[in-house]
């Protein structure tokens, strides 16, 4: 009986978690009448068309270019920039470390709109709107908080000794880190850069305001603002939605474990 | 560790550099800039001092508080299901099974899709002549059909229902992990005294995880008062305001009218409010960090 109901449970989550989405990524290929189809059909007859129309016409490359770029940047200046603060933070005893933490993870919670337009003014005067580097450094200072709190977790856990040792011979705190802290360390900071980079690829506000020209906008703005008025487009919104999303379904499959481990080093171990 | 505070400079001065440009002076300049009246649109009307006008206008606008309002509506129905339905799930993922791993990884699906794709698929599910959730209702009386995006009183469940399916699955993993912190041995010594499951639940699971359930729930209570993406897509705040919650309001108000100085107005009072919320938090995981550098 405890069986049943387990397994059951168990059905239930995997259904709830897969279902709707496999729903729309059926969607992307069927044809536009077994699109609006009256009982839905639930098989599609494997259209690749709208895929083409989104590709050829919607410039979906592009987009798919754009979000690589903003996003891998994002990722590498930012865990690099993280793990600096992180190894100060955890090994030298700062007296206000963790004030500074606990500063910056408050920063990390306020709505993005308490800081949006000052940011967009600051840009703009930098002349730095439509440009990578305009979303980067506003996407680097947005992932910092969560980098730095995350890596910082994980650097306390290493023990001490080897960076002793390391320091005794004559290495300087650069060469510790990068020869010895990094190594041992390269799981925690692998399953950080996860994390940030599935930000970086999801991030949509940020990305709306500062990425005006098509040709710079990343694919959650491609996907938003899909054009049609009166009749939605919704095989090549599904499909561009399908190609949007394969590749953290493939980094969720391929890292499942890291994940959950990276996001509970995040909130409950503290 | 003595001379070591030499390179803390160099190791911090990035990080600092970030947090200063792009945290602390946009959060000061939000402030400032509440105090002035400025549009975009109207740019000979120059950078105006008018005081605390911007927040009388804030508290006179009916807009700003039906919004406010239906933040926390959404706050407070969203979260108390989220957390209760990942603890549903993280109970189950606690037990060890076979294809574990891949339950696991199938919950994470929901919270890596990008909410742009997760807000066309609930837009495409509620679509009001071929959506899956008129099928599941009415089956093809078409006739009957609902448009639940266009709805005022169904608009904002709409997008609650997208905003528990999107994040349940994170409360289940900040739950398990909880969960994950409990000893083995407990459970053992209550099947040895012959306890029930139902007992084995209430006096052992609940009380041992209910820091990682309050966590779970002030991470999404902060995390829903800044819903954005699902209000954006699925309704642009409409239909008559009804799903207009305060980052959309905001976000209207400063770049798609270019008012920059009542936007920084509704800016600060979502900043307040989340600052209230964030104290609360770091109350509770300041205390968690004292306690291990302590034991450390």
């Amino acid at each position: 009986m405890k069986k049943i109901t387990f397994v059951a449970g168990a059905l239930l989550i995997g259904a709830f978690s897969l279902l709707p989405f496999l729903w729309f990524v059926a969607t992307s290929w069927k044809s536009a009448t077994e699109i609006s189809a009256i009982p839905p059909v639930l098989w599609p007859s494997f259209h690749w068309e709208h895929y083409h129309t989104a590709l050829a016409q919607h410039g979906l490359l592009g987009y798919i270019a754009n979000s690589a770029i903003v996003a891998g940047s994002t990722t590498v200046i930012s865990i690099v920039i993280a793990s600096l603060a992180a190894y100060a933070l955890a090994r030298f005893k700062l007296q206000w470390a963790r004030y500074y933490l606990l500063l910056v993870l408050a920063l990390s919670m306020f709505p993005q709109i308490a800081i949006a337009g000052p940011v967009w003014r600051l840009l703009s005067e930098m002349g730095w709107l439509n440009s990578y580097h305009g979303i980067v450094v506003a996407y680097i200072s947005l992932s910092l908080p969560f980098a730095t709190w995350v890596l910082t977790t994980f650097f306390k856990e290493l023990p001490y000794d080897i960076e002793e040792a390391a320091l005794i011979d004559g290495c300087s705190r650069w060469q510790v880190l990068r020869h010895v802290v990094f190594p041992v360390a390269a799981p925690g900071v692998f399953t950080a850069a996860i994390l940030v980079f599935i930000h970086a690829w999801n991030e949509f506000f940020f990305a709306l305001i500062i990425l005006t020209y098509p040709a710079v906008q990343t694919l959650p703005v491609g996907i938003a603002l899909f054009p049609g008025e009166y009749t939605m487009p919704w095989g090549e919104i599904a499909a561009a939605s399908t190609i949007a999303t394969l590749p953290l379904i493939a980094l969720t499959l391929m890292f499942q474990r890291r994940i959950v481990q990276g996001l509970s080093a995040g909130a409950v171990k503290g | 560790m003595k001379g070591s505070n030499d390179p803390v400079l160099r190791f911090l001065a990035p990080s600092f550099l970030f947090v200063a440009l792009f945290s602390l002076y946009p959060i000061i300049e939000s402030f400032r800039l509440s105090l002035y009246r400025m549009i975009l649109t109207l740019p000979w009307l120059g950078q105006k001092f008018v005081g605390l006008e911007n927040y009388q206008d804030l508290f006179g606008d009916p807009v700003a508080l039906q919004s406010l309002l239906t933040s926390i509506t959404f706050v407070a129905v969203t979260t108390p299901i989220e957390v209760l339905l990942g603890l549903g799930m993280a109970l189950v993922l606690n037990e060890s099974f076979r294809g574990r791993g891949w339950l696991r990884a199938i919950v994470l699906v929901p919270w890596a899709i990008p909410t742009v794709v997760a807000s066309q698929m609930w837009r495409f599910i509620f679509n009001d002549r071929y959506g899956l959730f008129n099928f599941v209702l009415f089956g093809d009386a078409t006739d009957r059909y609902w448009a639940p995006l266009a709805e005022p009183g169904l608009a904002l469940l709409s997008i609650m229902v997208a905003d528990i399916w999107k994040t349940s699955s994170f409360a289940a993993l900040i739950i398990l992990a909880g969960l994950q912190a409990i000893p083995r041995e407990l459970y053992e010594a209550a099947s040895i005294d012959g306890a029930s499951a139902w007992q084995k639940f209430r006096l052992i699971t609940l009380p041992l995880v209910k820091p990682a359930l309050l966590l779970a729930l002030l991470f999404r209570t902060i995390d829903a008062l800044k819903v954005f993406d699902l209000v954006f897509v699925m309704t642009q705040g409409g239909p008559a305001d009804t799903t207009n919650v305060l980052q959309f309001y905001g976000y209207k108000k400063s770049f798609a009218e270019g008012m920059i100085g009542y936007g920084s107005a509704i800016a600060v009072a979502v900043f307040s409010l989340s600052l209230i919320l964030a104290l609360v938090y770091i109350r509770l995981l300041g205390a968690r960090l004292l306690a291990r550098e302590q034991r450390a």
